[in-house]
């Protein structure tokens, strides 16, 4: 396991080298905010920062992503035919993801990469993806990883973890992508005093996220109790169904598939979709079964804490990031809602 | 393992206009590449992704039996923007096959048993798929007495009518066919709702399995009646329509509970639905 130190100008300057072998994203200031930018040209990443609004999961799982394409012109002998569309999964590295973000990867990769069905797509991008984590000195008041099994310091889903000494980062290889990220570094051997400040950073770390909201109790109650639960209709109240949870939510993966053509060129394409929009289950018969807003926030919070629970036996759906309790513009707070679901005997 | 979200090419082969409201069609399907139709090797009650350049895909049941070589069948409602405009292509035109997705009817488990089929309207194309998978030579031996009870709105709206009438004459399926009603002189078939026709016709649940199809307000009251009828929970098997998209359990949208319906389904034991939260 490699420990390497860098000032943070040499850490900054073994990126550049670095841009030889990998893509790289990092966290780029944007106006007030931080977002996770392709580091091309002369962006430079900003790592001093608490979160993101968006986490990286568009860099193996983007927004909008071709699947295929076809031609509509008769007098092509494929006319109609799909033909995959052509991807790039040249190595890329994510600079700074948070502990929480590259959990929400592990989370979601059980349902792209299950025994039954692969999607080529993400697991692809995924393994063509090195992760490098950057722990959290300063949790925000809506953080809540350690109440999801995570950590500020979380090492499981990242390939390697940096340490903010102030003036200094300490790099600890987590996997061999890590490894293999960390010798094209430059950087010395981590000495003591880089270590044990290292060390020093957790524990206060930890201490700042108050968040009390046990999510273990849930895999025991029963579902149907849960779902015909009275508080359903009052959580959902003041939900305006915009959607901002599902599209900021680094565990949401639900997507929508669309033909778009141009001419006679076309391509199938997928983008994100939310359970929240009533479109997302209507039937072609007018049906719905998910016609009412407390339906679609029930099923949000039913999907994240209950029904991933009992598919995958693996924890809950959901990397305490706190963004959905950051930005919902109504104050739907997810560790409320658990708490209610935990208190329902 | 292929792209699981990569249609095969297919031609259609023929369209049969099913219903006098012409809303109901049926395709069949030819696969381009001959390798590809022993990958889609299904079993009754599964379906596939019908899937239209520059249209998209639509989930329908699969409605030739696997007995059936050489194409593969679908009937289609003609409903919103891929259905409208299958229904405006051709003979010859290509387009795209996913699949066969979902699971199918317990046919392990109802060896030796009786077998109920109740289905209403334009559900009735797996059950169409299972009656000529039973009905085959190699199969028929394996299930004891087969009874169909099959509705629609009138006599003009019923499906696959020369292969109803075919199984009237024969003495091995108990074909029980109605319409909710008709002003046609010469019906010769019952009137009445399904439910009604299953409780005056079933007779019995002993060592029978019912499998039930058809649009939700037939199952809310063919499920008493089975039930009346003695037949349990497990025995009584349905089958689940919902919005679709990728069709094997990764787009999230077809979830009931922790299931899902493309994968998981779209066939469910009654008593196994009865556990799950009743979205749907």
């Amino acid at each position: 396991m490699t420990e390497k130190v860098f000032t943070k100008e040499e850490w900054l300057g073994t990126l550049e080298t670095l841009k030889e072998s990998y893509k790289l994203f990092g966290p780029v200031k944007d106006g007030d905010f931080h977002t996770f930018m392709p580091l091309d040209g002369n962006k430079k990443p900003d790592f001093d920062y608490e979160n993101t609004r968006l986490s990286p999961k568009s860099v193996i799982y983007p927004e909008s992503e071709r699947m295929f394409e076809y031609s509509l012109d008769e007098s092509e002998e494929d006319a109609h035919i799909l033909k995959e569309s052509p991807k790039d999964y040249s190595p890329c590295a994510v600079l700074g993801i948070r502990p929480c973000d590259a959990q929400a990867f592990q989370i979601v990769k059980r349902n792209f990469d299950n025994p039954e069905y692969q999607d080529p797509w993400w697991t692809q991008h995924f393994e063509a993806t090195t992760l490098v984590g950057l722990g959290c000195n300063t949790p925000c008041a809506s953080c809540f990883c350690t109440q999801v099994g995570g950590d500020p310091f979380h090492e499981a889903g990242l390939d390697v973890l940096l340490f903010d000494l102030g003036d200094r980062f300490l790099a600890k290889g987590i996997t061999d992508k890590g490894e293999a990220f960390l010798e094209k570094t430059a950087g010395n051997p981590a000495d003591d005093a880089a270590l044990a400040a290292a060390k020093a950073l957790k524990q206060p770390a930890r201490d700042k996220i108050t968040a009390t909201v046990p999510t273990d109790q849930l895999k025991d109650k029963v579902t149907n109790e849960l779902f015909d639960a009275p508080f359903w209709e009052e959580v959902a109240f003041a939900c305006l169904n915009c959607g901002t949870c599902t599209y900021l939510c680094p565990t949401c993966w639900c997507f929508d598939i669309q033909d778009e053509v141009q001419g006679n060129q076309g391509d199938r394409i997928r983008n994100w979709d939310s359970c929240m929009f009533p479109l997302f289950s209507l039937h072609g018969s007018g049906h719905n079964p998910r016609a009412d807003k407390f339906q679609r926030v029930r099923q949000r919070f039913m999907h994240k804490l209950k029904y991933y629970v009992d598919k995958y036996q693996n924890g809950v759906q959901c990397s305490g990031c706190g963004r959905c309790v950051r930005y919902c513009p109504v104050n739907i707070d997810i560790r409320n809602v658990c708490k209610l679901m935990n208190d329902f005997a | 393992m292929g792209n699981p979200y990569l249609p095969y090419p297919v031609r259609i082969d023929r369209i049969v206009t099913e219903t006098e409201d012409k809303n109901l069609k049926t395709f069949r399907f030819v696969f381009l590449n001959p390798e590809d139709e022993e990958k889609f090797a299904y079993t009754p009650g599964q379906f596939g992704e019908l899937s239209i350049a520059g249209k998209g895909e639509i989930p329908i049941g699969i409605a030739s039996s696997p007995t059936e070589k050489g194409f593969v069948a679908f009937t289609v409602n003609k409903v919103g923007l891929v259905t409208t405009h299958l229904h405006n292509m051709k003979e010859g035109d290509i387009m795209g096959l996913r699949g066969p997705l979902g699971n199918w009817y317990p046919w392990d488990e109802m060896e030796g048993k009786h077998v109920v089929i109740v289905g209403g309207g334009f559900a009735f194309t797996t059950l169409r798929s299972s009656i000529i998978y039973m009905l085959d030579p190699e199969n028929r031996s394996k299930f004891a007495d087969i009874s169909v009870v099959y509705g629609a709105r009138s006599p003009g709206m019923l499906l696959y009518k020369d292969e109803l009438a075919a199984w009237e004459q024969r003495d091995d399926i108990n074909m029980h066919i109605t319409v909710d009603g008709t002003d046609d002189p010469d019906w010769k078939y019952n009137v009445g709702f399904v439910p009604t026709i299953t409780e005056q016709k079933i007779t019995s649940a002993d060592n029978a399995v019912a499998i039930v199809c058809g649009p939700p307000i037939m199952i809310k009251f063919t499920q008493p009646v089975l039930e009346k009828l003695g037949f349990p929970p497990e025995r009584i098997i349905l089958s689940l329509e919902m919005r679709m998209k990728c069709g094997i359990g990764i787009c999230g949208r077809c979830n009931i509970g922790d299931q899902y319906v493309c994968k998981d389904g779209p066939v469910f034991p009654l008593a196994q639905l009865k556990t799950m939260p009743g979205e749907y």
